[in-house]
């Protein structure tokens, strides 16, 4: 058996399994693997806050995002406005229902509970306290849904459908297409910020 | 830091387990992670079996996303039904090409390009080559990152067929290939999630 000590003082890259020797970082720097030059530390001691900060900015707005209206459709005189959520339902019809539940797992449902997930489990390190119970799987699990929220994607989607109808009709965006433009940038940001390494560390020693 | 010189050393080799969550590293007989209390495994032996599975129902999947419609526009003229291909045609005769391009991409380019890739990923760490590893590594990050773009085409049915619901004057509805073409974008991502990178660089190494 080799001492805790030894152990603690190694970090080994998740892509590659190479082990390296945690350092100390100065204020600013990264640290990456020799090997596959994946990112394994960096040093920001302000990013917990800064994330936290997003985080809440994102849930604010993914509820603004969901209750004002997205799109509004004109063709003479026909009028059509569209929340987040009729665009989830208009898959409500026969073979297609499967497809509704994914939109909606994918755009509000999973994207949600991520930053619940990230809110609940880094808040109270944040303010300095020490992690809820259950903070740790929280984070994993804000971990693990990370490629299944897929915002930034949508918001694409939205504007090459936008391009499709904009020949045919007149289409207004609404104040839900702008709360959820947003959304996405901040969700970005935020991500860029986190670094699960060193959020592992404070849940640990917290 | 440089990669030439002093030889690197592995986990496994030094007699470790590391936990691919959040790096801690651990004895070899260990199973869960105390820092994180993630499952840990020095490599996941049923990896490639998995990557093969999801990547086979991936393919499955994506025929018939291309030979159904993924749209049905009944105007008060004409109905008409477009698979993924035809809509790219159509927007291109629209002039549209910027659109008809990302459309493309991610529908069709982005989807073939991820079931190659991920074949020669996994035939080359079946074969044990321990050519173009740091490419392959690569070649792997991008495959992860750039998945889920794929799901582009289905937010675009779903905001047309929720955007255009004019009575009379033109509808526009999902068609069952919306719903194989997310399955496949689905069984894909969880093809390349299954991949262990780990088993790329264990090529030129022997297990302790």
């Amino acid at each position: 058996m080799t001492s805790q000590d030894t152990l603690d003082a190694l970090i080994a890259c998740p892509h590659c399994d190479t082990l390296h020797r945690a350092e100390v970082l100065p204020d600013g720097a990264t640290a990456a693997c020799q090997r596959c030059h994946a990112v394994l530390l960096t040093a920001q001691p302000q990013a917990m806050a800064r994330v936290i900060s997003l985080a809440l900015t994102a849930f604010v707005l993914m509820l603004a995002a969901i209750s004002f209206p997205f799109l509004d459709l004109d063709v003479a005189g026909n009028h059509n406005a569209t929340s987040v959520i009729n665009a989830i339902m208009a898959f409500n019809t026969g073979l297609a229902f499967p497809l509704a539940i994914l939109v909606a797992l994918f755009i509000i449902i999973l994207p949600l509970l991520r930053l619940g997930a990230i809110i609940y489990a880094l808040g109270p390190l944040a303010r300095g306290g020490r992690p809820h119970s259950g903070a740790k799987a929280a984070f994993g699990l804000a971990e693990a849904l990370r490629p299944w929220a897929m915002g930034e994607i949508f918001m694409v989607g939205v504007t090459v459908a936008l391009i499709k109808v904009a020949g045919l009709a007149t289409v207004t965006v609404g104040p839900a297409f702008w709360a959820f433009a947003g959304l996405v940038v901040i969700t970005v940001l935020k991500d860029q910020m986190m670094n699960r390494y060193a959020i592992w560390e404070a849940l640990d020693n917290g | 830091m440089g990669s030439t010189g002093q030889r690197l050393t592995t986990a496994r080799e030094a007699g470790y387990v590391a936990c691919r969550r959040c790096g801690q590293v651990h004895d070899c007989g260990a199973k869960t992670c105390k820092r994180c209390h993630g499952r840990l495994r020095s490599r996941d032996e049923q990896s490639l079996q998995k990557v093969w599975a999801w990547l086979i129902a991936g393919i499955i999947t994506f025929i018939p996303a291309n030979l159904y419609p993924m749209l049905k526009t009944s105007t008060l003229v004409d109905k008409s039904e477009s698979t993924i291909l035809g809509g790219v045609v159509e927007l291109v005769h629209h002039d549209n090409y910027g659109i008809a391009a990302i459309v493309f991409v991610a529908s069709i380019l982005i989807p073939v390009g991820k079931f190659i890739a991920i074949t020669y990923l996994a035939l080359s760490v079946q074969l044990r080559s321990e050519i173009n590893m740091h490419n392959r590594h690569k070649l792997y990050d991008i495959v992860e990152f750039i998945g889920r773009w794929s799901m582009i085409d289905v937010f675009v049915v779903a905001i047309l067929s929720a955007l255009v619901q004019l009575n009379t004057v033109a509808t526009v509805n999902p068609g069952i290939a919306a719903v194989s073409f997310a399955l496949s974008v689905i069984f894909t991502m969880l093809s390349a999630q299954s991949f262990d990178a780990r088993l790329i660089w264990d090529a030129d190494r022997t297990p302790a």
